[in-house]
């Protein structure tokens, strides 16, 4: 885990119970995380907002649901629109409406994928609670283009499916309970911080 | 859709030059131009393409694409097509009624541009408000798409029976005054919506990329399409919709859009921040 230094940004997904876990994680960052952050939760087409409004009560960083073409900023929070998927698209997030992938839009496989793509070893992905297996590929693309898996222990999670699901896909994945997860995503942005004044080939 | 990937260790900067000479090569063999395409969603279309082939690479595919039409129609269809649904975002049909409507009740004769219409859902949706607000006999919707195969569906009006629940529901919310059933007689698996509603619409071939403006209109939407293009296309289309607009004259884009990054923001007045619809005021 962890072996290379420059993290560029974390995406994260979550499907039921994602609410309460996501409060948890995002209390316990610091107003100075220093990386983006994205989030995918599934959620009905009409839950406009909500989801950014809830989060924002819970940290000092900024949170948004995502526009078009929105830069992607450091210690700033992005929450996936309902019924788009979010696709990590250079400096920058790009929406698309293509058809759901098994049965889900926003698709968190989606977004991992194109993270790791945009910013391939860059790319710390996390699974969190949720009832189904979306996650799972996406979480082992990002391993497998060199960034590094976090999943929620199953056990800690409301429902397990899909955590399990991406340790069974990702054993290498860092397993921990929810409440030492945001600690663990410091730890790794910190190593990020001290990439930042590092070799200029780092940053592509 | 399926996820679309490519194999493992395939190196992305080869990816994207090979991504990038594809696209350079249908341009100048077919004059289709996606070279301003957003590209990580072109680049999960192109894998979906590459997947449906039987191929493992990009340069494979272009291969292929280059010595034969059929594939690059296939391709074209990947690349172009839009997915939509009638009175998709009830919220942005309900705002048109309340803050655009009113306005066009004012006009002689009302101009509207639906740009990149794909099947057509919306254009039915507009022409069922512009119906119901009494506005429709002096309107005139030109309805365009870069794909002539799309456009022929859109003409044919027929639609997937099983969506009906769903075009309901969106309908009332979007403010509906009558009963949907009343627009479309379901046979078979299909919908067939009345011919009557495109007795204002012409539908026509034009491409954001390459085309000009062809007249000045009262109302453009464009939803949706522009996401799959990249900043700078997207700012020349701005400019091409701001050509296009009567002054006064409405732009409505996705709910998800924004003329917050262009430089055209200043040109326009927010009629609805949430809903997306803009005024042309300079």
């Amino acid at each position: 885990m962890g072996h290379v230094a420059g993290y560029r940004i974390v995406v994260i997904g979550t499907s039921w119970g994602g609410l309460h876990a996501l409060s948890v994680l995002v209390r316990g960052l610091p107003a100075d995380f220093p990386l983006p952050l994205a989030i995918v939760q599934h959620r009905s087409r009409d839950s406009e907002g909500l989801l950014g409004e809830l989060l924002q009560d819970e940290t000092a960083l900024r949170v948004s649901e995502v526009e078009d073409k929105e830069p992607i900023l450091p210690g700033h929070v992005y929450v996936a629109p309902p019924d788009y998927h979010m696709l990590v698209d250079g400096a920058h997030f790009s929406l698309t409406v293509d058809p759901p992938v098994r049965f889900s839009r926003p698709s968190i496989d989606v977004t991992f994928i194109s993270a790791a793509s945009a910013c391939g070893a860059g790319t710390v992905g996390v699974v969190l609670t949720g009832a189904n297996e979306d996650g799972a590929l996406g979480l082992r693309r990002i391993v497998e283009c060199g960034g590094h898996g976090v999943v929620q222990d199953p056990a800690t999670a409301e429902i397990g499916t899909m955590p399990a699901a991406a340790r069974r896909a990702v054993p290498s994945a860092a397993v921990l309970p929810l409440e030492e997860i945001a600690a663990h995503l410091m730890q790794l942005a910190t190593l990020a911080g001290a990439a930042t004044v590092g070799p200029p080939w780092r940053s592509r | 859709m399926t996820l679309a990937l490519p194999p493992v260790g395939y190196d992305p900067a080869l990816e994207r030059l090979e991504i990038e000479l594809l696209l350079e090569g249908v341009f100048r063999h077919y004059g289709f131009d996606f070279r301003s395409y957003a590209y990580a969603s072109l680049r999960r279309r192109v894998w979906k393409r590459i997947e449906a082939e039987g191929l493992s690479t990009v340069s494979a595919l272009q291969e292929r694409v280059l010595h034969d039409p059929d594939v690059m129609n296939q391709l074209l269809l990947d690349l172009s097509v839009n997915v939509t649904a009638m009175f998709r975002d009830p919220s942005f049909h309900a705002a048109f009624r309340r803050l655009v409507v009113p306005v066009l009740r004012t006009y002689p004769f009302i101009r509207v541009w639906h740009a990149g219409c794909s099947t057509g859902e919306e254009v039915y949706s507009m022409a069922i408000i512009l119906e119901e607000e009494g506005l429709y006999e002096r309107a005139r919707i030109y309805a365009t798409d870069i794909n002539e195969i799309v456009l022929q569906q859109a003409k044919a009006g027929i639609f997937p029976l099983n969506r009906m629940q769903e075009y309901t529901e969106n309908y009332i919310r979007a403010g509906g005054t009558r009963s949907f059933s009343e627009y479309y007689t379901a046979k078979y698996d299909g919908a067939l919506f009345s011919p009557a509603l495109l007795r204002n619409v012409v539908f026509a071939q034009h491409n954001l990329v390459t085309d000009r403006s062809f007249s000045e209109f009262n109302v453009i939407l464009c939803r949706n399409v522009l996401i799959y293009f990249d900043k700078e296309l997207q700012q020349r289309v701005h400019g091409l919709f701001y050509d296009s607009l009567a002054t006064f004259g409405v732009l409505c884009l996705g709910s998800k859009e924004s003329l917050k990054f262009s430089k055209y923001e200043d040109c326009f007045e927010v009629l609805s921040q949430t809903d997306k619809i803009y005024r042309k005021v300079k």
